[in-house]
């Protein structure tokens, strides 16, 4: 069963809004350096976010992010409203793709997001339902050390 | 290398475009790619970061991976909202009308160092 929940944040993500995606990614680094959180588990789950938050940006029509910090583990849920995936292993695999040019512009759309989110999570979970949306949940495992009561 | 002496480098190709920017900050390593996925899977916080995408997707890129400035090469100038973005992060932003690869070419000579990725097999 799992513990208390130490700290919980909610973000919004709205779908086509490049110009701001990667603020809750931000927000996000900056709320774990505040709790005094690792730096090398503060940058991981910061690039897994922000992938996270550019998919939602270009693939979903809204989104939230939930970050909630457990004393021996920090959890990240990004749940999305859009077009879901309808082959979770192909998505999986570097360098598969089906980006518009808009997000391709911004220097993404490689096909190297999910791969690279999984890289950085400890645990990293993926569910999806086809014209409902996508559901991903990334944990990083904490020591003691890192979240002060 | 400090971020002054890299701007001699590049001589008089090399433009400062943010206010203020702390030119005393040591860069040691360097990546380079207008992929902004690529710097996410590879890069290392302090480096220094060669690109010619002009997007504030390039600003959150470092912000998020604790890259400590950007060139941008070919002469290609950033919209107002990436330079205010590169502002608001404390991320000194310049720009030279040196393409990428003689921007890398001469950074690599003066010392400036790539990283290494390590094979997954």
């Amino acid at each position: 069963m799992d513990s208390e929940v130490v700290f919980k944040q909610e973000f919004e993500i709205n779908g086509g809004d490049f110009v701001n995606a990667g603020e809750s990614a931000s927000k996000l680094k900056n709320i774990l350096k505040e709790i005094g959180i690792d730096t090398d588990i503060i940058r991981r789950l910061a690039i897994a976010a922000y992938e996270a938050e550019v998919n939602v940006v270009t693939y979903a029509r809204h989104g939230i992010m939930r970050i909630l910090i457990y004393p021996e583990k920090i959890l990240l849920t990004v749940e999305d409203e859009g077009q879901g995936i309808k082959d979770i292993d192909l998505a999986m695999q570097p360098g598969y793709s089906t980006a518009t040019d808009e997000i391709r512009e911004m220097g993404f759309g490689a096909g190297l997001g999910l791969p690279n989110m999984k890289k950085n999570a400890d645990i990293f979970n993926i569910s999806s339902t086809v014209d409902k949306g996508t559901k991903l949940e990334i944990t990083m495992n904490l020591n003691d050390k890192n979240v002060r009561d | 290398m400090k971020l002054k002496e890299i701007i001699k480098c590049l001589n008089l190709n090399c433009k400062v475009l943010c206010e203020d920017p702390n030119l005393d900050i040591d860069i040691e390593f360097a990546i380079a790619s207008d992929l902004m996925s690529d710097i996410l899977a590879t890069a290392k916080p302090g480096e220094l970061l060669l690109t010619g995408l002009v997007h504030n997707s390039v600003i959150r890129t470092c912000e998020i991976t604790g890259i400590n400035a950007v060139i941008f090469v070919r002469n290609k100038k950033p919209p107002d909202e990436t330079i205010k973005l590169a502002k608001n992060c404390k991320i000194p932003v310049l720009l030279t009308d040196l393409t990428m690869f003689e921007t890398c070419g001469i950074l690599f000579s003066k010392g400036l160092k790539g990283i290494h990725i390590e094979r997954a097999d």
